[in-house]
């Protein structure tokens, strides 16, 4: 089910500006993995180069190379549909589409990849809501509109939603700011339980989530305004909150910037 | 609007009672003359003629509309887009007069051939046939309501919430998938409303089916064969040389089409209104 990404000499481009520069890194299957940094270094550009969506911008490209499991999902004849489908990717704001029900949104990535059987499909949506600990909330409405459901039910099924289709790895750009503490601390739960059939990588602005959470952590910083954003250490998340071996990663983590 | 409703229902009531025949059934306008007459054969010209030109303008309008929002390059979509609000902007009396001129004689072909193999067909039966014809004033509303449908439907889909077609696009959709999941569901009740509109200047249009109409009486399915008027049409081409009894019938007329594009709207609200709750407002 989940498979490691190495990740090397990469550089991220909107139009002219380098985004991010030169990053390289290993991201074991089976793990959590949390970027952080202050705003704008470039965490979560980085982390749409991981599923190809960086490129649906206008004017931005990259340049380098991102292995999942040895094969580079910049490769020439790859193409970019079939990358996003196997990485998925749970956004900040929670985006059900509002003119599907539950069920249909769920069965939305379903829909796209071919025809199943009825059962099959009622199958994985229920499974779905069930991985994403939703399925008690919403059997009873599962034909209301997505939309009518809190913040951070929406996020869930989101998350349903972006499991239902089988993904290799689980991009989440912040899937929390937009969430109270109680929602929050249920993404969470889940994200640990994820885990052990997806590799899971989440941007996080909330240091306290990445240490509660991930079991590696990449600290991103920029030299400069204008400068392109860089890895300044990664490591095992305790060592990171306990132990940096940088200075400017000791210097975020403990407030004294960002 | 009611002070509109009260005028046409005032100068209308005179004409109704001198009637001979009856309002909703005879086939005749001869409110001049016999003064029988009745609106059957114009409601249905109207009705028919406006909802052919629809079912003809808001498949391409939709088309045109999602290439220039999703599919053009920038560049040739801001050129594209212009020329389809000039478009919008072309007095009728410019399409009738390139109906007339050109489709006229330029629909004696298709419409030759629809009926040689298609005759089977209702439809497109009938022993007469011609360019003046019940479908080449549907042709010509078509083009007619095309950009307006256009113009407003790129609108809707230019509104799309980015967020929603990236969350298609990362579940793996293609363009086209991206359309289907995100923008098509999501511009739904703008289409419908464009068309709408669409509708009701087909409807009421005046002038470029005027020219077009053979001004006959009749109710006939077979859109290819020298028949057929609208309401409005029959206005145009009788309010000049009517008696005061033949301009009440006229109004009278007026009003039966007046009461159609309220019901029109009215069913159009009802579809959108139906389907609200997932009509993304609350996202």
């Amino acid at each position: 089910m989940s498979q490691q990404i190495q990740v090397s000499g990469l550089d991220a481009y909107y139009g002219k500006h380098k985004a991010i520069e030169d990053i390289s890194m290993t991201i074991d299957p089976q793990s959590i993995t949390a970027f952080i940094g202050p705003s704008g270094c470039g965490k979560s550009t980085f982390l749409r180069t991981l599923n190809r969506m960086h490129e649906v911008i206008p004017g931005a490209r990259v340049e380098g190379k991102v292995l999942l499991d040895g094969e580079d999902l910049y490769a020439a004849d790859v193409e970019p549909v079939s990358v996003r489908r196997m990485i998925g990717m749970v956004f900040q704001r929670p985006n059900p589409f509002p003119t599907m029900s539950i069920y249909e949104n769920v069965a939305a990535g379903l829909r796209l990849n071919g025809r199943y059987a009825k059962s099959e499909v009622d199958g994985i949506v229920e499974d779905s809501l069930k991985g994403s600990n939703l399925w008690n909330e919403v059997k009873d409405r599962l034909n209301k509109p997505g939309a009518g459901l809190s913040g951070g039910q929406q996020q869930r099924l989101c998350i349903a939603r972006a499991i239902a289709v089988k993904p290799e790895v689980l991009l989440m750009d912040e899937p929390c700011s937009a969430l109270d503490p109680i929602s929050t601390l249920a993404i969470e739960d889940l994200m640990a339980e994820l885990k052990s059939k997806f590799t899971i990588i989440i941007v996080t602005h909330n240091m306290q989530q990445a240490a509660r959470v991930s079991d590696r952590t990449a600290f991103f910083n920029l030299a400069g305004q204008g400068q392109p954003g860089r890895v300044i250490e990664m490591d095992d998340t305790s060592r990171i909150f306990t132990n940096p071996a940088q200075k400017a990663t000791e210097d975020y983590i403990t407030g004294r910037f960002g | 609007m009611a002070a509109i409703a009260v005028f046409l229902v005032v100068e209308a009531v005179p004409a109704l009672q001198a009637n001979k025949g009856s309002f909703f059934t005879t086939l005749t306008w001869e409110p001049n003359g016999t003064q029988s007459f009745g609106i059957a054969a114009l409601a249905f010209g109207t009705l028919v003629s406006a909802v052919l030109a629809l079912v003809m303008a808001v498949p391409v309008a939709v088309g045109v509309a999602l290439f220039i929002s999703h599919y053009a390059p920038r560049r040739m979509a801001g050129v594209l887009g212009y020329v389809i609000d000039l478009l919008a902007a072309v007095p009728s009396v410019v399409y009738g007069l390139w109906g007339i001129v050109f489709l006229v004689p330029f629909m004696q072909g298709p419409s030759e051939f629809l009926n040689t193999y298609l005759g089977f067909i209702p439809l497109f039966g009938g022993d007469v046939v011609a360019g003046r014809s019940m479908l080449t004033a549907s042709v010509v509303l078509a083009v007619m309501i095309l950009p307006i449908i256009a113009a407003i439907s790129r609108e809707v889909f230019l509104q799309v919430p980015r967020m929603h077609e990236e969350a298609a696009l990362a579940l793996g959709a293609t363009r086209w998938e991206v359309i289907r999941t995100a923008v098509l569901p999501f511009g739904r009740p703008g289409v419908i409303s464009a068309s709408m509109l669409g509708l009701g200047r087909a409807m009421g249009e005046t002038i470029a089916v005027a020219l077009i109409f053979p001004a006959t009486f009749g109710i006939s399915l077979e859109i290819l064969t020298p028949q057929g008027n609208s309401i409005a049409a029959n206005i145009a081409n009788g309010f000049g040389e009517a008696t005061p009894i033949g301009r009440g019938a006229l109004i009278a007329s007026g009003l039966v089409l007046f009461i159609i594009t309220l019901l029109v709207n009215t069913a159009a609200r009802m579809i959108v209104a139906r389907r609200k709750e997932f009509s993304g407002a609350a996202a």
